[in-house]
């Protein structure tokens, strides 16, 4: 998918000036409540009517201000997953999942409804009202309902907002499922880091009504390092292999883990704070942390005050932060072998 | 067989009390739907103009109301001169005038009750029908109208309610004429300006609150089962 905007929009003291070009299919949209990121996607599906501007999907002109141009919503096929599940309430779930469905003209029609009923595991809820459903299972019939209306770019405004930590990752493996069976380009808009770099590729930052840049998600997670009292979050995907004197002992690429919170999943993401890896140069003997790895350093840079330490484990990479004295002591630099220690409970599990 | 002494003309004025109630709240409710609409879904010069004049009847007393529609109506009336006439229409002083002036009177109460019922209306589901490729009139029907039953069952009832009493407007279009624009109120009062005419004005007048009870309950039966099966 391009997209391109060019697009002004006054709301009162608000005032929206976004300026871009991006091309992904799995883009992000990221940065702090009120910065403009909903109102911006509002304008892309035609939601809210710019002031003025143009936008671009796929090089086709769907709003242009000069030549009056301005596709009407239905038409411009953008699908919306908003904050809020928005289920029609007097249909039941099936109804729900088939209305955008139904208004497809057959020839754009790419995805059946039994591979995303499957996709999202909603079989058993179908001839249910919406009223009797959970948090969770309400947000999957709108993450289903929108992508069978199959659209070209799948809009989703912060889908997992409303939803508590836990059940947030819990439908994550269900977004990305959906949007792998669909093959749909989406924008993912949020607020929360973790999940822009779970979900996308590409990222645009915005900051009060205005575009301040394009990143990968590795480059948004340094970029953000030093405001973040956490500094950077490693994301590792871990494969539990066995249990060992309590602990659980997670694959990492080809290292082992220990880890004192396990998970019921045998494959699950964890988030590990730059924070909580402690450098040594030399082995440490008779220390009460459970992972000590030797390991490369493949990177070293300036973050505020602190630096940021990128170290190599075979193919898998970390992130660590230190003050600039441990580094000097224990001479940092690029190539060096050293030893990173991480305590069994510093992991975090997301999913 | 005869009930309380009721005479032709007094089952034709309980009748044709239905008969106007019901083909003024039948005859309103679209166009009610419509401003009900406008008013609370668009935004459009001249809002507050529409409102005014939807809701005067609310606050006119009836009789100017119906004297407003005789002039407007009547053979020499705007509307009666260049439209009834040449068309060969004649309304006033039939059961027609009875439902116009019925409907003009009724018409704010509806629009507010469906106006009540569409206010209730998350406006995210409007957006997503959209999203979801839905054109307006498409969302109306799919979204808006089954979203707003309630309102609409609550209007017509009290447009019926408030029909089955219209007295003022209807005695000045329809006039007081048995067997042909004398509704159950008209009788009422011919009856009770009558000499010994008590017994009959009570006896219709036990017929309103019968009908009365009857829209009450039915109102109540229905709500409770769309409550059921929303």
């Amino acid at each position: 998918m391009k997209l391109r905007m060019d697009i002004q929009k006054r709301f009162g003291v608000f005032h929206l000036n976004a300026d871009f070009k991006i091309e992904g299919d799995r883009i992000g949209i990221f940065g702090p409540s009120g910065s403009g990121k909903s109102t911006l996607m509002g304008i892309l599906a035609g939601l809210h009517c710019p002031d003025e501007g143009v936008i671009e999907i796929n090089g086709e002109t769907i709003f242009d201000s000069r030549r009056g141009i301005n596709i009407a919503v239905p038409f411009r096929r953008i699908g919306m997953v908003f904050q809020r599940p928005h289920l029609f309430p007097h249909l039941t779930v099936k109804r729900n999942l088939l209305y955008g469905y139904r208004r497809c003209p057959a020839e754009n029609r790419r995805i059946t409804v039994e591979s995303l009923i499957s996709a999202l595991e909603i079989g058993h809820l179908l001839d249910r009202g919406v009223a009797n459903l959970s948090g969770g299972e309400r947000q999957r019939v709108a993450i289903g309902r929108a992508v069978l209306s199959n659209p070209r770019i799948l809009v989703m405004d912060e889908p997992l907002t409303g939803l508590d930590d836990n059940l947030k990752f819990q439908i994550i493996p269900y977004l990305k499922n959906a949007c792998e069976t669909s093959g749909i380009p989406y924008l993912f808009i949020s607020h929360s880091q973790v999940e822009t770099r779970i979900m996308t590729d590409r990222v645009l930052t915005l900051e009060e009504g205005r575009v301040t840049g394009q990143m990968s998600g590795e480059e948004l997670a340094r970029s953000r390092m030093k405001d973040h009292i956490a500094g950077y979050i490693n994301l590792l995907k871990l494969r539990r292999v066995r249990d060992s004197h309590g602990m659980a002992v997670y694959h990492w690429g080809d290292r082992e883990l220990f880890l004192s919170s396990a998970d019921d999943h045998p494959e699950a993401i964890f988030e590990l704070s730059s924070a909580e890896i402690i450098l040594c140069k030399q082995r440490p003997e008779s220390i009460s942390a459970r992972n000590i790895l030797r390991c490369r350093v493949a990177d070293v840079f300036e973050t505020g005050r602190r630096l940021g330490v990128e170290l190599a484990f075979g193919k898998e990479r970390l992130i660590a932060e230190i003050v600039r004295q441990a580094a000097e002591d224990l001479d940092i630099r690029k190539g060096k072998k050293i030893y990173a220690v991480i305590k069994a409970s510093a992991f975090r599990k997301l999913r | 067989m005869p009930m309380f002494g009721f005479g032709p003309s007094d089952y034709s004025a309980i009748a044709l009390s239905v008969k106007v109630a019901v083909t003024a709240t039948l005859l309103s409710l679209p166009f009610a739907f419509a401003v009900a609409y406008l008013m609370t879904f668009q935004r459009f010069r001249g809002k507050i103009v529409l409102d005014g004049i939807v809701n005067l009847p609310l606050t006119l007393p009836p009789v100017v109301v119906g004297y407003l529609l005789l002039l407007l109506l009547g053979r020499n009336g705007w509307i009666g001169r260049t439209i009834l006439q040449p068309l060969g229409i004649e309304i006033i002083f039939t059961w027609k005038a009875a439902v116009i002036a019925t409907a003009v009177v009724g018409f704010p109460l509806m629009v507010r009750s469906i106006r009540i019922g569409m206010e209730t209306i998350d406006r995210g589901l409007i957006q997503a029908s959209r999203t979801l490729g839905a054109g307006r009139l498409d969302t109306v029907t799919t979204v808006i109208l089954p979203l707003s039953l309630r309102g609409i069952v609550a209007g017509s009832v009290l447009m019926f309610a408030r029909g089955l009493g219209e007295f003022g407007a209807t005695i000045i279009v329809a006039g007081n004429i048995p067997g042909v624009t004398q509704t159950i109120p008209l009788a009422i009062y011919e009856y009770a300006s009558s000499p010994r005419g008590d017994i009959m004005a009570m006896a219709l007048c036990g017929v309103s609150i019968a009908i009365s009870v009857i829209v009450l309950v039915f109102h109540e039966w229905i709500g409770r089962r769309m409550d059921r099966v929303g």
